[in-house]
């Protein structure tokens, strides 16, 4: 090992039933360094600061701590804390009613000769570990009467009072102002110094480029690379959490994606918002035009298209659907004026899994229907015969339950569902993932006709080139904002320059 | 080879275990009676037999079952829709029940009064005032667990406690008699067949028509699955797991009705006592998930007979009453490990292990 350095983590593997979460992933940690762990979410990054606090029980590899001979493996956040590894989540987890005292002592409370505790000891001591990281506190007060960017503070004090040589920071920052950052970032710095390796989750990237030293990107649970921050630029990041190597990309030509900026105004979006996940945004969709969201997963792209539909009932501005003002409570409403949504979440909010694959499809059109009117059994049947077959859907029968299809064909019975309520605008959030490249261009095929029948189409994917071959628009967001619109010059580079933006930070 | 397949087409009915459990209570009355000399099938025999007050009835151990099992399978139905939808329980049945029994009552006796043989209201108004209280029952509880999100058990746990309290307070802490054939007639016996059973009958065809002839048998079913996604494909989930309460207090109604006519009188303190149990289980007896999602309402109303059967058997057995909750116990475990994951796929191991062995 090296002098500096205070962990290494060797081929880290980890299977989660049926899925390989982390295969063959490196992590080095110097001691003084603020080092950040990026990557898209499901890149892998919870999962290997599990493995690194004893959450997660992983599969192979060796972890390394400075200073402890042989490899070590934690069975419990106990055991990583008891070989300096100490983590504060995102989410205090203190006790909100307790002093600040208290808290920093929870659970290791100095003692009196009398096995009773050393109040006096360890207000004084408190207040010492609290003066020499500067932060001002009382100690004595609640936790409660601190703002949360104290209480974070305060969690971190304790983690690196208990002689933390590791001190993991998950997303500490997503729920402070841009003021509790800085202190934050304060701390940081202050801790660097003292020597302790910091490990950095986050997606901000400005941020990265604000505190850290280091970058280690995670894609798909493979380990990317690691670099020192000046040796990569926010694009050349983007490019790496996304699997994109900008050096290698070729211009892809678009397949004559319809140019319908002409036609009449399908969708007027004024200043929607939802609070907490979307800024106001203002878009409009012409009919039988594919305009596409491009940004980083959770950057807004998808919560964007939800306020649109109702799934998440905006808070703020107005629509307007075929020139007439709506009001969306809910998705049925959405549904009744001709939308219709492939939400990116399949499992979760796509598949009913205990139904048929029949019953799914039919599902949606059922619902506009009402629950008075049903379909008969032999209308159904010819529902799901026909999306079975346009869709090559792959089911040993039409009674099958969904949940015993694969992925890919699961999302294509969902795809149905929409298709048979024969919708005027369709919201499409990563309709082609985990599905095979040829069914993947037959649904972009698909999208591009669909469009040339007058349908409008928001198309929401993480795979620029697809959204590329098909979208004559991109609307650009980044932290829950829509920042821009690209018409022109659409490439894959242009596309990441401005989901990356703040280019003058490039050289931070 | 081909009686090996039609045997696996019986395995994979969805009301196999309910109709195995059933069978087996069945069996140990037989194997009962052939022990003590009796005729092996005398469960099953059903005589005609004249009585004074209802003339000629059916008689026989399986008619006193249906009839007695009757509140129990009406329970059952509107719990069964509940534990679809919500994945949780309506406790509340039970006390719910008596709290009908004593608005209709106390309707029909008029207020204060506590024996009456003169309806105070024509008996239409008193039955369905005690129906439309089970309905207003149902939307309280549908309301605190579909729109405030309480945990079934624990929205259902108010008027589970409150609800008999109430039936006393709108009793004037008496029990009240409605001593009139026609309030009787309920409990009673509909030419030969028990009338408690022909309303049980009425109840399950209505709802197996209702679930058949619109969508709303998928709604309930989809909402419990994944209400998320049901939602996003333009369910109202909120709505569907509101109305499966209204339903099933609308039940509870029914119930505490024909329970109060068996004994002419609302006893809130006794109708509807722990029955909500028997409800609950007769859902789990039936095959269905507690977990929501899926249901299959035969099963259910199976289950609550295969309850009944249960007691009348352990009776017949010459088991106190006092004693009978103890095997009562015993049985269920059984027929609930029977039909328990676990057991499940340790036969399907070893169906599949002899197969192998078979084929080599």
């Amino acid at each position: 090992m090296e002098d500096n350095v205070v962990l290494t983590a060797r081929g880290i593997t980890m299977f989660f039933p049926g899925v390989k979460a982390l295969e063959d992933v490196n992590f080095t940690l110097r001691k003084g360094e603020i080092h950040a762990l990026m990557g898209e979410n499901g890149a892998g990054k919870s999962t290997l600061i599990k493995c690194l606090t004893g959450i997660n029980d992983f599969d192979a590899g060796e972890i390394h701590i400075d200073g402890i001979e042989g490899p070590v493996k934690n069975h419990s956040t106990r055991d990583a804390q008891n070989v300096g590894i100490s983590t504060v989540y995102q989410e205090v987890n203190l006790c909100p009613n307790l002093s600040v005292a208290e808290n920093l002592f929870i659970g290791r409370e100095p003692m009196t000769k009398f096995h009773t505790i050393d109040r006096k000891s360890y207000n004084k001591r408190s207040q010492a570990i609290m003066d020499e990281l500067g932060i001002s506190v009382d100690v004595t007060l609640n936790l409660e009467n601190y703002s949360l960017a104290i209480q974070q503070m305060v969690a971190i004090a304790r983690a690196v009072d208990m002689d933390c040589k590791v001190l993991i920071l998950d997303e500490p920052t997503s729920s402070l102002d841009d003021e509790e950052v800085e202190k934050l970032f304060v701390l940081m710095r202050r801790l660097r110094d003292k020597g302790v390796g910091i490990i950095f989750v986050t997606h901000f990237l400005e941020q990265v480029y604000e505190v850290c030293d280091r970058i280690t990107v995670l894609r798909d649970g493979h380990f990317v690379g690691e670099y020192s921050v000046e040796e990569l630029p926010r694009v050349k990041l983007v490019a790496a959490m996304m699997g994109k190597d900008l050096d290698d990309l070729a211009e892809i030509k678009k397949e004559g994606a319809a140019t319908a900026s002409n036609n009449p105004i399908e969708i007027r979006a004024r200043g929607l918002s939802h609070t907490g996940t979307v800024k106001p945004f203002d878009l409009d969709i012409h009919k039988g035009e594919v305009v596409g969201i491009a940004g980083l997963l959770g950057s807004g792209r998808s919560e964007l298209a939800r306020a649109i539909y109702g799934a998440d009932k905006a808070n703020t501005g107005s629509l307007e659907v075929d020139g007439k003002e709506v009001k969306i409570n809910q998705p049925i409403d959405a549904m009744n004026l001709g939308m219709g949504m492939l939400p990116d979440d399949r499992k979760a909010e796509g598949i009913i899994a205990d139904l048929s694959v029949r019953e799914n499809i039919i599902l949606a059109l059922q619902a506009r229907q009402g629950m008075f009117k049903p379909l008969s059994r032999a209308k159904q049947e010819e529902l799901a015969d026909e999306y079975i077959k346009l869709l090559q859907i792959k089911t040993s029968s039409k009674e099958t339950l969904i949940k015993q299809l694969s992925g890919g064909n699961q999302q294509k019975v969902i795809l149905a569902r929409w298709l048979a309520t024969n919708p005027d605008f369709l919201i499409l959030d990563e309709p082609t993932r985990g599905i095979d490249i040829g069914t993947k261009s037959e649904i972009q095929k698909l999208i591009v006709k669909l469009a040339g029948e007058g349908k409008s189409i928001l198309f929401i994917s993480s795979e620029i080139s697809e959204m590329l071959r098909t979208c004559s628009r991109m609307a650009i967001m980044r932290d829950g904002e829509k920042v821009g619109e690209l018409d022109k010059d659409l490439t894959q580079e242009n596309v990441m320059k401005a989901i990356a933006g703040g280019e003058n930070n490039n050289e931070a | 080879m081909k009686p090996n397949l039609s045997w696996k087409k019986i395995k994979g009915w969805s009301l196999f275990l309910p109709v195995v459990a059933l069978l087996l209570v069945m069996m140990v009355n037989i194997v009962y009676d052939a022990v003590n000399g009796n005729n092996p099938l005398s469960f099953f025999v059903i005589t005609l037999q004249q009585t004074t007050s209802n003339g000629t009835i059916l008689y026989g151990r399986i008619i006193d079952i249906l009839n007695r099992g009757s509140e129990a399978a009406i329970l059952a139905i509107g719990m069964t829709l509940v534990v679809s939808s919500s994945a949780g329980t309506d406790i509340s049945v039970g006390s719910v029940m008596s709290l009908c029994a004593s608005f209709c009552c106390m309707l029909l006796a008029g207020y204060g009064v506590s024996s009456t043989t003169t309806l105070a209201v024509p008996l239409i108004v008193g039955v369905l005032g005690g129906l439309l209280m089970g309905a207003v029952c149902g939307m309280f509880n549908g309301t605190l667990v579909a729109y405030f999100r309480i945990q079934p058990m624990v929205a259902t746990l108010i008027l589970f406690s409150a609800a008999r309290a109430i039936g006393l307070l709108l009793c004037n802490d008496l029990i009240v008699y409605v001593r009139n054939p026609s309030y009787a007639a309920f409990g009673a016996f509909m030419g030969i067949f028990p009338t408690p059973f022909v309303i049980t009958a009425i109840c399950v065809a209505i709802t197996m028509v209702i679930l058949k002839k619109s969508a709303l048998g998928m709604y309930i079913q989809s909402v419990g699955i994944n209400d998320k996604a049901s939602r996003i494909a333009g369910l109202n989930s909120k709505r569907i797991i509101f109305l499966t309460y209204v339903i099933c207090g609308l039940f509870a109604g029914i119930a505490g009705i024909v329970n109060s006519s068996r004994i002419t009188s609302a006893d809130s303190n006794n109708i509807g006592l722990y029955l909500e149990m028997d409800a609950i289980l007769a859902v789990a007896l039936g095959g269905n998930s507690l977990g929501g999602g899926k249901f299959n309402l035969a099963g259910s109303i199976i289950g609550a007979y295969t309850i009944q059967a249960i007691t009348t058997t352990l009776y017949a057995l010459g088991v106190s009453a006092a004693q009978a909750p103890v095997f009562k116990a015993v049985i269920v475990i059984l027929i609930v490990a029977i039909q328990s994951e676990p057991v499940r796929n340790f036969f399907k191991k070893q169906s599949a292990a002899k197969h192998v062995k078979g084929v080599a």
